[in-house]
Parts: C-alpha cells; sequence; structure tokens
C-alpha cells in the first residue's frame, strides 16, 4: 500500500542554519495508511515541527518529505482558532475554503456538529464557547474535511479533565471510523498515548530516538535496553 | 480671563444658535475628512491586510518606508500636493488646486499611511497568532489577509475611526492645497488659524470647541466599540488614539 508519509533525512531549522534553531534533525520514517502514531516528548524535542512538516505548514531545509496526495489532511491545535463567526460559520468556513460552495458548507457543517454533539450551538458566537466546545468545534470542522489523515498537535493539553475525556472520545471515534484513517498526534499524556495509539515516535532534540508499536514502548524489555533516554521518560525521570 | 470667558460665552451661542456660517464649515470639514479617510481606507486596510501576512524580499525596507510616512507632517504633505496639481504641476490640468478635491486628496495621503500602517500591525499579529490554522484549512496569503482582516474588524474600526481623527484635525494640508477660501474650502482648523490671527475668538473658540466634540465623539465610539466587543466575546482591544493635530 502506498504510504501516507514518506521522510528521508528532512531536517527543519528555524532562522539561518547554523546559528538558527534545529527543530528537527535528519529525520527517516514511513507512516503507513491506517497507523495510529503518537509522538511523544519533551517541550522542545521537535514534536510539533513534524507534524507542521507533516501537513505541508513547515519546509524542510534539508531531506525529503513525500505524502500522498490523494490523501485529505486536517489538523487540530493545541489551542483552535476560531474566527469571530458563529460555530456553524466556523466549520462552514473550514468546508468553503476548499471549495464547497457556502450554501452545500452551511449544511455540512451541522452533520458535523451533529457528530460531536453541539448542533444546538450552531448559531452561537464561536468565541463565547468553553475552551472544550471550542476544541469539538475544531474538531467537527476538521471532521467536515472528510480527512484520511489526522494530524493533532496537543490537543487535550490545555483542558480540563471534563473535557479532555470528550475531545480524546471523538478523536477515538474519529480514529476508528475507518481502518485506513490515518491519526498522528503529539501528547505529554502517555494514558492518552496508550488509548488511542499503535506506534510511538520518541523524540529528543529533533531527533526520533525510539519508533516502536505502542506495547513494546510500554512494556516490553526493548525500551529499557535499546532506548534508555525514552524508558527514563515513560517511567517519569525525564520530562 | 475676562476675554476667554466673553469669547467662551459668545461662542456656545454661535453653537447654541446653529450659527450657519458656523455650520457650514463644520459640514465641509466632516465631509472632506468623511470622503479622505472612505478613500484612504478602501485602499489602506487591504494593503495592510496584505503586508500583514505577504513574506517577499525588500518587505523590510517597504515597512521602514511605511512607518516614516507615518511621521510625515501634514505640510509636506499640502507641499506635494500643492506641487503635483499647481499648474504647471503633473496634474495641473485637472484645475484642482484650491478646491474641495484637492482637500480630499491630501488628507488621503495623509491619512493612508496611518490607516495602512495600523492594520499591517493588527493583521500580523493574527496572522502569528493563528495564521496556521487558517493556512491548515488551505487559505492562501491573499485570502488569507482578508480572513484575518475580517475577524480584526473590531480592532479595524477602530483604526478607521483613529484615521478620520488624524484627518479632521489636521490644518497644514488643507491650508496648503485649499486656500482657506470663505465659503468654499474654509473648514474647521484653517477657519480656526484664521479667526484667531484676526482676533475674532469667540468664532474660532467655537470652532474649536466643535473640534473637541467631535474627537470627543471618536474616542466614545472606539469606547462603545471596544464595549460591544468584550460584550460578545471577552476580548481586549488596543487603545489607538485620535486627535494627533498637524
Amino acid at each position: 500500500m502506498k504510504p501516507v508519509f514518506g521522510l528521508a533525512g528532512a531536517s527543519v531549522h528555524y532562522g539561518r542554519v547554523g546559528t538558527g534553531v534545529r527543530a528537527l534533525h535528519e529525520v527517516s520514517l514511513t507512516i503507513q495508511p491506517g497507523e495510529r502514531i503518537a509522538l511523544v516528548g519533551a517541550n522542545g524535542s521537535g514534536k510539533s515541527t513534524l507534524l507542521r512538516l507533516l501537513h505541508g505548514l513547515a519546509a524542510p531545509t534539508a531531506g525529503q518529505v513525500l505524502r500522498d496526495p490523494d490523501r485529505q489532511q486536517a489538523m487540530l491545535f493545541q489551542r483552535p482558532h476560531l474566527m469571530r463567526l458563529s460555530v456553524q460559520g466556523n466549520i462552514a468556513l473550514g468546508l468553503w475554503l476548499r471549495g464547497t460552495s457556502w450554501r452545500d458548507a452551511k449544511r455540512l457543517a451541522h452533520t458535523a456538529l451533529a457528530r460531536v454533539g453541539l448542533e444546538e450551538l450552531a448559531q452561537r458566537h464561536a468565541r463565547t464557547l468553553s475552551g472544550g466546545q471550542q476544541q469539538r468545534v475544531a474538531l467537527a470542522r476538521a471532521w467536515a474535511l472528510s480527512p484520511q489523515v489526522l494530524l493533532l498537535d496537543e490537543p487535550t493539553a490545555s483542558l480540563d479533565p471534563h473535557a479532555k475525556r470528550e475531545v480524546e472520545a471523538l478523536i477515538h471515534e474519529f480514529a476508528h471510523q475507518s481502518a485506513s484513517m490515518t491519526l498522528v498526534f503529539a501528547s505529554h499524556n502517555l494514558g492518552q498515548v496508550k488509548r488511542l495509539a499503535s506506534r510511538v515516535l520518541y523524540l529528543e532534540q529533533g531527533r526520533v530516538l525510539a519508533d516502536l508499536p505502542v506495547d513494546d514502548f510500554f512494556s516490553g524489555p526493548l525500551l529499557q535496553t535499546q532506548y534508555p533516554a525514552a524508558h527514563l521518560f515513560v517511567k517519569g525521570e525525564y520530562v | 480671563m475676562n476675554s476667554l470667558s466673553q469669547s467662551t460665552s459668545t461662542a456656545l451661542q454661535l453653537i447654541a444658535s446653529l450659527d450657519p456660517g458656523l455650520l457650514a464649515i463644520v459640514g465641509r470639514s466632516l465631509s472632506i475628512s468623511a470622503t479622505a479617510c472612505a478613500m484612504a481606507c478602501v485602499l489602506g486596510l487591504p494593503l495592510g491586510a496584505w503586508l500583514g501576512v505577504a513574506r517577499f524580499n525588500g518587505r523590510t525596507v517597504v515597512l521602514a518606508l511605511l512607518n516614516t510616512a507615518l511621521a510625515v507632517p501634514s505640510v509636506v504633505v499640502g507641499l506635494v500636493v500643492y506641487l503635483v496639481l499647481s499648474r504647471s504641476g503633473p496634474l495641473g490640468f485637472l484645475g484642482w488646486l484650491f478646491s474641495f478635491k484637492a482637500m480630499v486628496l491630501a488628507q488621503a495621503l495623509l491619512v493612508l499611511p496611518v490607516v495602512t500602517a495600523l492594520t499591517r500591525q493588527a493583521v500580523e499579529d493574527a496572522e502569528t497568532a493563528h495564521g496556521e490554522q487558517l493556512r491548515s484549512l488551505g487559505a492562501r496569503t491573499l485570502l488569507r489577509s482578508l480572513l484575518l482582516a475580517w475577524d480584526e474588524r473590531y480592532a479595524l474600526l477602530t483604526v478607521v475611526i483613529a484615521s478620520f481623527g488624524r484627518a479632521i484635525s489636521e490644518v497644514g494640508a488643507v491650508m496648503i492645497v485649499g486656500g482657506n477660501i470663505d465659503g468654499f474650502t474654509r473648514v474647521m482648523t484653517t477657519a480656526i488659524a484664521l479667526e484667531t490671527s484676526k482676533g475674532d475668538l469667540p468664532l474660532a473658540l467655537g470652532l474649536g470647541l466643535v473640534l473637541l466634540g467631535v474627537v470627543l465623539l471618536l474616542n466614545a465610539l472606539i469606547t462603545a466599540v471596544r464595549y460591544w466587543r468584550e460584550q460578545a466575546e471577552g476580548g481586549s482591544l488596543a487603545v489607538a488614539m485620535v486627535g494627533g493635530a498637524a
């Protein structure tokens, strides 16, 4: 099967090479359709940059990034930005930007809102919603685009426990709606990683130091013997 | 002190009696500045929004020039417009000098950098904060700049009000290109300057009070916009100063 992403020695520098910040360094990996990949690592390890690189928001300063152009992508950010529009208008805007007529976009937006249980808030001003509701609207906006690849940058990091559970349940539902749905998400929440991921990439200082199936990452002997830094991170001794 | 109180009293009587001469000057001032402000906004708002989002070689130089233009004295703008519109100037054939149109043009040029620079700043801040999410949805530079400008519409409304305040309170440019012709190109600021030099303090003071009232009204509008926005979404609004006289 054609991979969703292929990275070969991909690096990203912010600022001038040599004096700027090296956010990613020679990352090589392949992501297949249907994989649910968690990116873990300390702040500044390169998780967000890797997501931005995959989504095309950042360009590699070295190496190659290949994307399957036939697969529609959507990305969810830690703090969703909703425009000064109604909730429905925000979702419709995402569809309109991808070429759907405004009339159809509003109809589809309503369907997407129903999927995240917010249809009764369709006409509310989006900025008056709580953080959890805003993230659910952002998820509905992504959902409405019918993506085959969903990228999430710490989507529940700024939410309270109740909202975290709600949003995570929706992401879980989203990820399992089709076998070919590919999920790549960054998270500091190792419980969430266990629940959602099938494969875990551990990043440190812009490098992928461990790339393991989720079971091996959390419970197998492989991590301790071959990836001591990642093992310490999982044990909470290096965050 | 006696002269001041007498003048103030007469000025207030002029305002209260809706003196036709005073009303004509006030009406002319408002129409010239509103037209100039509208023209500057038609060009400056989209240009500023685009500059806030677009990245191109030489952008830093363009922004430096734009910010420099903010500080150009109104008399210099008036002088340039005078030279351009004078009989021997490149646009002399239009015959606009000492007319309403010349004053509108001068004020529009004066206000254009204000509208463009403040819009650029507001949209660039929005682009930094969440432009990436719009990029993620597929919005390219021009569309993103327009969407972010729409999203920052309350801040931009403040920009529009502030630029109107700048236009209506300037004196140098309209004096040079309008000529301060009674009943034709005389506006509040030029009339105040003239009547003061003639010693007709009540009319000058009356016009001054009206001008202050207009600026006060603009500040009240800015406060209302801020309140309106906070009521709608609990946001905060950058404060813009109104009333920077030339």
